[in-house]
């Protein structure tokens, strides 16, 4: 194991230094929270790397555990007086991990095959994939299989997890936008916008609304056919080569050269689309496109903040007034620091009110896939959650992630709560447009 | 011994992994280590009890710690320490709204105390930078200060009782909710401060306030540091206490303002954030009178918050001025000199002196109104020879801090990283008594050993 290569150790090591272990992270860090123990907190586990980094400690696999507990909600990011990159520290903590094999076994090698490897590296494979699971949806066999009780037959694990199989989209993002689409009124933008692999799957009707939202704030749109996955999914699973590969292949797809921006509306995949530049810094080939594409990367809410966007007309008077609270994606506000431009948007549209939750800014517990990996404690923050937002007594719950808006789904579907619901704060934003021209309260979407 | 602790406290409280070691070798001071040799979390005093009568057996050390966020190494264990961990006793006990006291377990989080007392109308003062995960043990152990420390003093004027375990492992109850009270030995005090070499506090029963009904923020910028420090002598002697009165020099007004911009003048020489509390009208009019003072002594600008958003922004630049210093240099030493007011234009003026004597970025900030300043050490660990001039330097900011009649130490402790300076600052009798103290409390040296003093 000696001779293996120590990912940490060819770390810049001020990155790790510039830590000083004041603490002031420890209370915004829900693993720490849980436990009370300083392993599971962020100073805990930069002193694992860096003792790591100096040879003080193998990778051993509490290590490996240990990185693996951590949810890289990047909260402690916020919270750092002294501007730690958390976020590349967790990632090359996590390839060191995968590098040192301390926690593999054949069924934890088979998921990871299967996902990281296959699914999320073949864009077409995957939404074939998609395609059959929603015909099992649509066709009525799942609910006959949940009827006769058949999920039974199901190991433990995935017994648990059935219910929360998200629903399918009838339309992929391609069969609802088209490649190029023009604005309503002048043209003063050009952009790109990114579908993601996940939300064009079963929330395709937010980069519908992402679209029209552009439309209508003079942006011509380009919409490139069957985008990969953006590798975040693999960069935050110790598979940096994969990401690298999946960034070169966005980067052959979509020029940044060519365009004012490269719009992404989900919270998780633009915190990762924005370091390219990082990730691709030592190739050659990609690097000055890499740096151009990370300097354009904007998230959705910040783009049309920061380019004026068109407040939606209507008086406020005339609508019954809904109460909207907003859930804050972790990598949208610790990991982009986005987080007054969704409010502001929400707070735009006639006949919402928004209304605060408490620890808006905490994880909902999905983080990627850790609520598929660490159950108890995703469950933990997944009903913290939810009681947070009922609390406001809101009817509609804004999230700019999927991964939460499915979270939170579930959540609320185990409360039995069926009346809340979950949406994207551009699907409110297009609706509110879509009013002025119907003058009908109609979705837009699908 | 650890299979004992283990059947004590169970195993679920019991760390021994070297993985579980590491995290719990350093607190917040800059590069101090030492791993432990185990880490236990009692849940009640019986257990801290039983936890320290075990190591008396064994002959082990005990450090006591909460969060971890000490300045002077205090928490920072020493070779084959048990460290005793505080942080699951984090229960608020009372809250006794008709004698306006707060009691709560020593591992309570100081902003939940001052939480539930705004809840109930009510103010616990102090606010040291760490209160957001602090605990109220810590606090009590370093006697720690805050921003309003002018105003309203440091911890020890809000502790009214404790509950302390000494190192035979007895339980005793020092304090009540009598506002007078001159029963026996004021030991109380001699617990508060104690950087945990003295016994180990449980509970502490804490005085309120009522809440002041109003406060207002003002920003004032001087081209000249000596106006600064002549402005806060003339508030004091037109008999005004703000709450708040804290200062800015000029290296870190420069770094909050490439950091933060929010539009400081780099020129500037000194900034001061100045808020004063209390009865709306009072309020009122000691900030017309401070605005005025600032003014006649020359302050360039005056900015006073119209609204309670204003005087945050206000804030903003004392408030992110230690993120601003800590993001430019892979270590930063915080340091905490004290001196009398009257005092302060000449420690500021010898730091920066010092500074440039020994080529280091040293920046300072701090609690202009009580005499505490913040010299802080831009700089890098791994770089022996800049580490080197750093110990010089400080050696000579103390030396240069006691000549003026100051401290060592305003609010951060002794711990590790000032003990060799203690002595100078006590005096020989003041110092052996300290020693005294310590044998007829701890006859066997397990608390915390190595602290303060050897």
């Amino acid at each position: 194991m000696a001779a293996r290569k120590n990912l940490l150790q060819s770390l810049d090591y001020s990155v790790l230094q510039q830590c000083m272990h004041c603490g002031l992270c420890l209370p915004t860090c829900p693993t720490y929270e849980e436990t009370k123990i300083e392993r599971h907190s962020p100073r805990g586990r930069i002193a694992l790397m860096r003792a790591i980094a100096d040879g003080e400690l193998e990778s051993t696999r509490i290590f490996g555990e240990e990185m693996y507990y951590c949810l890289g909600c990047l909260a402690c990011t916020t919270a750092c007086p002294a501007g730690v990159n958390y976020a590349g520290l967790f990632e090359a903590a996590r390839a060191q991990v995968e590098e040192s094999e301390v926690l593999r076994s054949p069924k934890r090698d088979l998921v990871r095959w299967f996902t990281i490897r296959l699914l999320f590296m073949h864009p077409r494979l995957l939404r074939f994939a998609g395609r059959l699971l929603w015909l099992y949806q649509a066709g009525g066999l799942q609910s006959l299989v949940r009827h006769l009780g058949l999920t039974r037959l199901l190991p433990g694990r995935l017994r648990t997890l059935e219910p929360a199989t998200p629903s399918i989209c009838r339309h992929f993002s391609d069969a609802l936008i088209a490649p190029v689409e023009k604005p309503r009124g002048a043209m003063r933008h050009r952009v790109a916008v990114l579908t993601g692999c996940v939300q064009d799957l079963v929330l395709s009707n937010i980069n519908r609304a992402t679209v029209d939202v552009l439309r209508e704030n003079h942006c011509e749109v380009h919409t490139p056919r069957a985008q990969p996955c953006c590798g975040s999914l693999h960069a935050h699973n110790g598979d940096l080569a994969a990401a690298r590969t999946l960034a070169r292949r966005y980067l052959d797809l979509i020029d940044p050269f060519a365009f004012d921006a490269i719009i992404t509306n989900a919270g998780g995949c633009g915190s990762h689309l924005r370091t390219y530049d990082h990730l691709l810094a030592e190739d050659p080939l990609y690097a000055p496109r890499a740096v151009e594409w990370s300097r354009k990367v904007r998230d959705i809410h910040e783009w049309l903040v920061e380019t004026g966007f068109r407040r939606p007309a209507g008086a406020k008077a005339d609508v019954a007034s809904i109460t909207v609270t907003y859930h804050e994606s972790c990598h949208l506000c610790h990991g982009q620091k986005v987080s007054a431009q969704p409010r502001e948007i929400i707070k735009s549209i006639p006949g919402l009110n928004l209304r605060e939750c408490d620890e808006a800014t905490w994880c909902c517990g999905s983080a990627g896939i850790y609520n598929i990996t660490q159950p108890k404690t995703a469950t933990w923050l997944q009903q913290r959650k939810i009681g947070h937002l009922r609390n406001t007594g809101a009817s509609i719950i804004a999230t700019a992630n999927p991964g939460c808006h499915l979270q939170i789904e579930n959540g609320l579907r185990m409360h039995g709560d069926a009346s809340t619901k979950v949406e994207h704060p551009i699907v409110l934003l297009a609706a509110a447009y879509a009013i002025e021209t119907n003058g009908s309260r109609e979705r837009a979407g699908q | 011994m650890i299979a004992e602790l283990k059947g004590l406290l169970g195993p679920d409280c019991v760390l021994t992994a070297q993985e579980d070691l590491i995290p719990y070798a350093f607190d917040g001071t800059a590069a101090l280590r030492q791993l432990p040799r185990a880490v236990v979390f009692p849940r009640n005093p019986q257990d801290v009890s039983a936890v320290l009568k075990l190591a008396r057996e064994h002959h082990a050390p005990v450090v006591t710690r909460g969060s971890g966020t000490g300045l002077s190494g205090g928490s920072v264990p020493v070779k084959g320490a048990i460290v005793l961990c505080l942080v699951k006793l984090d229960k608020i006990l009372e809250l006794d709204a008709r004698n306006l006291t707060l009691l709560a377990e020593a591992g309570v989080i100081t902003q939940k105390i001052f939480e539930t007392a705004d809840a109930a109308g009510l103010f616990y003062p102090p606010d040291p930078s760490s209160m957001k995960i602090s605990t109220i043990g810590g606090n009590v152990a370093e006697n720690s200060g805050g921003l309003r420390g002018l105003k309203y003093g440091v911890t020890r004027d809000y502790v009214m009782a404790l509950e302390v375990v000494l190192a035979d492992g007895s339980v005793c109850w020092l304090g009540n909710k009598c506002v007078k009270d001159v029963a026996g030995y004021n030991l109380r005090d001699l617990f508060i401060g104690s950087e945990g070499t003295l016994g180990v506090v449980t509970k502490v029963l804490l005085r309120l306030l009522p809440k002041p009904a109003a406060r207002q923020t003002l920003l004032a910028t001087y081209a000249q540091m000596d106006a600064a420090a002549e402005t806060v002598s003339a508030i004091i002697a037109a008999r005004i206490i703000p709450c708040t009165l804290e200062f800015l020099d000029r290296k870190t007004i420069r770094c909050v303002e490439d950091y933060t911009h929010v539009g400081l003048p780099t020129d500037a020489e000194a900034l001061l954030l100045i808020e004063t509390d209390g009865h709306p009208a009072a309020v009122a009019d000691e900030a017309a009178q401070i605005e005025a003072l600032a003014r006649a002594h020359c302050a360039t600008d005056v900015r006073r918050a119209a609204t309670p958003a204003e005087a945050t922004q206000l804030a903003t630049a004392r408030r992110s001025a230690f993120s601003a210093l800590a993001r430019l240099k892979p270590t930063t030493i915080l340091e905490d000199a004290t001196v009398p007011r009257s005092e302060l234009a000449n420690m500021i003026r010898f730091i920066e002196q010092t500074a440039a004597r020994h080529q280091l970025e040293i920046a300072t900030f701090g609690h202009f109104g009580d005499g505490n300043l913040h010299p802080t050490f831009l700089t890098n660990e791994r770089d022996a020879g800049e580490m080197r001039r750093v110990e010089t330097a400080m050696k000579e900011i103390f030396d240069h801090a006691l000549s003026l009649g100051g401290t060592i130490t305003g609010e951060h402790g002794v711990g590790l990283a000032k003990k060799a300076f203690l002595r100078q600052q006590l005096g020989d009798a003041s110092y052996t008594l300290l020693h005294k103290i310590k044998r007829a409390l701890d006859p066997d040296g397990l608390l915390n050993p190595g602290k303060i003093f050897d």
